[in-house]
């Protein structure tokens, strides 16, 4: 078997993060099976982004909105009592499908620019409708009572358990979304972004394809929401913050826009610089204080100059 | 009726506000085809920059100048160092580039001022009401800000409508190709519109100094809306701007005064606590989606 280097490398990766917990263990320090389940969360999001907005051409920049009703659809059932994982995160991928069907029926319809400012305004918006419940915690967010049930399935309070979870949905989704981008759906997805014009020309309307996709990536951000709410077993609208959007975002970008292991090298890449900047005792407190301030320089020169983000340092396979 | 009346002024007085960051950031757009996220930072920084100065000279009128001249200072020093390499890049490379500068300008002004949010005042010449209608008192210095928004796009239809450098904005807008081989210096062109651009978000932050928080983020908050107002109004036009502002000032400023209130006598005071504040501030992204449904171009598409 001849594999490209990028495939090797993201194999690497899922082998370095099978081994984290064991590792973890060895050296108790339990904190780094958080922090990589939280990149692997991120990974898993990042790469429902990566569907639309790599392959797809489709700038959103509201894609935290997903995360956030995952999110809320397991932490307001909780407030009810009901904690049955299958219903909790089926009604959080329904939930997220349903708000991107809507949310991309709408900005669908118009593109570049006015698609970018839209994406964001309605992510915005609910945002402030999550703010502005008081009954779900308004602004402060909610802690979860219990976490989600998988009546002797897993068990989500068994810290490796869950972690493996994890891990076993981003290899899922990588899979899952490998085989989408190559099918037939995916060819169009990606046609309709290198020229929107001559995919029309042979009598395909690209509106049904990308609808399809945008409620995709919501649904699969949907479940990483529902992931997320139950790593912090905290509900909050920051999940929702455009920050996050730009976050996620970003990681596309660093990661490398349009390959399978970009979202995955870009979430390991970014959020282990920001776990660095923001204080875990390598740097001084006077950059801790102030770690955006870096992040951000970091960023505005990863767009000029390394455009291709990571992954495009490596040769990849054929299709990336 | 009184009530009404105010609330319309103040609808009115947001909807100012929001044009002179929505005609900057249309123009930067329409000529330029530069999406910036970072004018909200420019107008965080004129907030900051006029606080700071009044408190240092004691002079608000000193302020506001210093204010205004500092802005444009930044706004021409960040396009000509990260911006203008961004012109021929995708609206990915720059929203993310513009991204990192808001993250860079918030940390910045933190930095420096901390994170804890500065009161401005006013001086005594600017507190007090003016009686517009028997029984209607409206502050002297909301009024004033009425005045100098109007006045601003005045002027501003007349300089893109009336004068030379009107005239090469507009050409540069439908092509740029051809203004530069005319002869025009077009980087400076842009440099100029860009500074332009951002004295006038400078100049939103300045008069919003005093009347809303001064703190780190504030710039987001106000530069959503914009986007809100742009896409509503027609992306590119400053018409679009204008008539899209004053919708979104009014609309969002009636949501938050009347709907509670309506809502309650509707459905009663329980439901109303709940669902009021949630609907009046999701209102003017509903507004948003009703408009592009019906017209995904805006009310006022650019013509260019």
């Amino acid at each position: 078997m001849n594999l490209a280097p990028r495939t090797l490398v993201l194999l690497a990766l899922l082998v370095f993060l099978a081994v984290v917990p064991a590792m973890a263990a060895a050296f108790n320090q339990p904190f780094y099976l958080d922090l990589f389940r939280r990149i692997m969360i991120f990974a898993i999001a990042a790469l429902s982004l990566n569907l639309i907005l790599g392959y797809g051409g489709l700038v959103s920049f509201g894609h935290a909105a997903y995360l956030g009703i995952g999110a809320y659809a397991v932490g307001v059932l909780n407030y009810y009592g009901i904690d049955n994982g299958f219903l909790q995160w089926g009604i959080a991928i329904g939930a997220s499908a349903l708000a991107a069907l809507v949310i991309g029926a709408v900005s669908i319809r118009t593109s570049g620019i006015a698609f970018i400012m839209i994406t964001l305004a309605f992510t915005q918006m609910l945002y402030y409708l999550g703010t502005s419940i008081a009954e779900y915690g308004g602004d402060d967010g909610m802690r979860l009572t219990r976490l989600s049930q998988f009546d002797g399935l897993i068990d989500l309070a068994n810290p490796s358990a869950f972690y493996y979870l994890v891990l076993g949905l981003l290899c899922l989704f990588l899979w899952l979304g490998h085989r989408l981008v190559n099918s037939r759906f995916g060819l169009v997805i990606r046609a309709s972004k290198s020229n929107e014009a001559r995919i029309r020309a042979i009598g395909i309307s690209p509106y049904p394809y990308r609808l399809a996709a945008f409620v995709i990536a919501g649904a699969v951000c949907g479940l990483a929401g529902a992931l997320l709410v139950n790593h912090t077993a905290y509900m909050t609208p920051e999940f929702m913050n455009w920050t996050r959007s730009g976050e996620l975002m970003f990681i596309v970008i660093l990661g490398g826009i349009a390959t399978t292991s970009g979202p995955v090298l870009g979430a390991f890449v970014l959020l282990l610089l920001e776990d660095m900047l923001s204080g875990s005792g390598f740097l001084p407190r006077w950059v801790n204080d102030h770690w955006q301030f870096y992040l951000g320089i970091f960023l505005i020169l990863v767009v000029l100059y390394a455009r291709r983000g990571l992954a495009g340092l490596l040769r990849g396979g054929k299709d990336g | 009726m009184v009530l009404f009346l105010e609330q319309i002024l103040n609808g009115l007085q947001l909807g100012v506000m929001l044009f002179l960051m929505a005609a900057g950031l249309t123009l930067v757009f329409g000529i330029m085809n530069l999406v910036n996220l970072a004018h909200g930072a420019l107008y965080m920084v004129g907030a900051y920059l006029a606080t700071y100065f009044f408190q240092a000279t004691g002079s608000f009128a000193l302020g506001v100048v210093l204010g205004l001249a500092g802005t444009l200072a930044v706004g021409v020093v960040t396009e000509l160092v990260a911006l203008r390499t961004l012109y021929e890049r995708d609206h990915l490379d720059q929203v993310l580039a513009t991204f990192g500068l808001i993250l860079f300008f918030n940390e910045l002004i933190a930095m420096i001022w901390g994170r804890a949010t500065i009161f401005s005042s006013l001086p005594a010449y600017l507190q007090g009401h003016v009686e517009l209608l028997p029984g209607l008192r409206y502050p002297l210095y909301r009024l004033l800000i009425i005045c100098v928004g109007l006045s601003v796009a005045g002027l501003l239809w007349y300089i893109v409508a009336r004068t030379r450098l009107g005239m090469l904005i507009r050409a540069g807008a439908s092509n740029r190709t051809m203004v530069a081989a005319l002869g025009i210096n077009i980087r400076l062109l842009y440099t100029l519109v860009f500074g332009f651009g951002a004295a006038l978000a400078g100049l939103a932050g300045i008069m919003a100094g005093p009347i809303f928080a001064v703190q780190p983020g504030m710039g987001e908050q106000i530069l959503i809306q914009v986007f809100v107002v742009i896409v509503i109004g027609g992306l590119g036009s400053i018409r679009g701007a204008l008539a899209g502002a004053v919708i979104v000032g009014v609309v969002d400023t009636m949501g938050r005064a009347f709907l509670k209130p309506t809502l309650s006598t509707i459905w009663g005071p329980v439901i109303a606590d709940t669902a009021g504040p949630a609907l009046a501030s999701m209102l003017i992204y509903l507004l948003m989606a009703i408009v592009l449904a019906l017209r995904p171009e805006g009310l006022f598409p650019s013509r260019a």
